[in-house]
């Protein structure tokens, strides 16, 4: 059974839709006890950091994900809140990465970032797995996770920004795999069987 | 870097495709979830679905096809069209839909950009701008290019990227349904004075255009309906013809 976190904070019916073609048990939950119950945590994010994180507080997950050994992907702003920190909103994030999300900041480039964009793998990982390098994945994202020692892949708009991250149980992608189709479908298909 | 994408738009009027000439005339194309499909599988980098018969009775049909595309595409995709309160933007986005196009409802109503990104992000909403030329002037026009407005279009388009409007899709009404180009020359002007992504649309009726389009008015984005309905060019050799004149396509 794969969590689905659904903290008011994100379109969980484009993963649940990606989850019901892989034919996979899932539950799309804000409860603490669900959470406990299942083997993975997905944890999708649109929207404004700092509103995220006062639903995670709202809802007591802030602490359990924090803590959590299940293998946990966060998508898009779920995984910019793995961060200590975001300039979105002076944000206070999970504290799983060791790093600061900041604003894209270059005049001559388009904000938000928009569309799809090349992935390269720099780290070899499961989710990754037989997904061809430099594949495009959709971005839709202002702020961006600057590279760490925890980038998995990176992509370049204007500078080179993490793609993806893990550190021990926790992955995350910075674009949609939800919504990168093939390519997509088969990293959201690692993570189930893979990492 | 972010490749340029290539969009084709979807009217639809309960349930089926429909593309009109100078927004009247319309003509059949085709089941919507199953025309969605096909462009998802030839590579079509989003898709927007404009309900043009947008009424309180009919909008349930447009969240059940919402719904029913999201099934099946894994692409992301906007739909427009009568939208009016944060109420149905949340109903569409909970339905299966990444984004929502605002026309008339944020002219009579500014505040709903500002409001609506607020609560569900900047990247979640496009400002659909339809424009026409009176008295040599770029003026906005709404409910579906029926009313005049008092808005010059170069203002609005700064307006709505102040307000937070993720995205704007101007749509140039003199040349939608020609098929002899985009307007060029106006998304030029828009394009260097927001920093919002810019869609393209009305005009579209070659590869050449598209081409202009990226490399002369610089464009992040070409929308185009008719010319796919009809299998007059296909969505993928529209891309190796741009990738063979150096503009960076999913392939």
């Amino acid at each position: 059974m794969i969590a689905v976190i659904d903290y008011g904070a994100g379109n969980t019916k484009s993963v649940t839709n990606v989850l019901d073609e892989l034919k996979v048990e899932y539950i799309v939950t804000s409860r603490e006890i669900d959470i406990n119950k299942s083997k993975k945590i997905i944890f999708p994010g649109v929207g404004e950091a700092s509103f995220a994180i006062r639903k995670l507080h709202l809802n007591n997950l802030f602490t359990l994900l924090r803590i959590t050994k299940k293998p946990l992907l966060g998508i898009c702003l779920g995984m910019q809140l793995l961060a200590d920190e975001t300039e979105e909103g002076n944000t206070t994030c999970l504290g799983i990465i060791p790093t600061i999300c900041k604003k894209f900041e270059n005049e001559s480039l388009k904000i938000p970032q928009m569309g799809w964009n090349k992935v390269k793998v720099i780290k070899e990982n499961p989710l990754f797995e037989d997904i061809g390098n430099d594949s495009y994945f959709y971005f839709a994202n202002s702020y961006y996770m600057p590279m760490n020692e925890f980038t998995t892949a990176s992509s370049n708009y204007g500078i080179d920004f993490t793609a993806s991250i893990q550190k021990d149980n926790f992955f995350g992608v910075q674009f949609h795999p939800e919504k990168s189709g093939e390519a997509g479908i088969k990293l959201l298909k690692n993570f189930i069987e893979k990492c | 870097m972010i490749a340029k994408r290539i969009i084709p738009c979807l009217d639809v009027k309960d349930g089926k495709v429909v593309k009109g000439t100078n927004f009247i005339n319309l003509k059949d194309a085709g089941d919507a979830v199953q025309l969605a499909f096909r462009y998802y599988k030839e590579l079509a980098d989003e898709l927007v679905f404009l309900d043009i018969t947008a009424t309180e009775e009919k909008r349930k049909t447009l969240i059940q096809l919402v719904e029913e595309v999201a099934k099946v595409i894994r692409i992301p995709f906007t739909v427009g069209g009568g939208i009016s309160t944060l109420n149905d933007i949340e109903t569409l986005l909970k339905a299966g839909a990444d984004k929502v196009s605002l026309n008339s409802a944020i002219v009579k109503n500014p505040k709903l950009i500002s409001e609506a990104s607020k609560q569900f992000g900047n990247q979640a909403i496009v400002a659909a701008i339809d424009v026409k030329k009176v008295d040599n002037k770029k003026k906005v026009f709404i409910k579906g290019g029926k009313e005049e407005t008092e808005l010059e279009a170069l203002n609005w388009c700064k307006t709505v990227e102040e307000l937070g409007a993720g995205e704007i899709l101007l749509t140039s009404m003199d040349h939608d349904g020609t098929r002899n180009g985009y307007d060029l020359e106006f998304l030029k002007v828009v394009q260097q004075n927001v920093t919002i992504p810019v869609i393209a649309s009305g005009g579209a009726g070659n590869l050449n255009h598209f081409l202009e389009a990226f490399k002369i008015a610089k464009v992040d984005a070409c929308l185009a309906a008719g010319i796919f309905h009809f299998d007059e060019i296909k969505i993928i050799d529209l891309k190796k013809y741009l990738k063979q004149n150096e503009i960076e396509v999913r392939l």
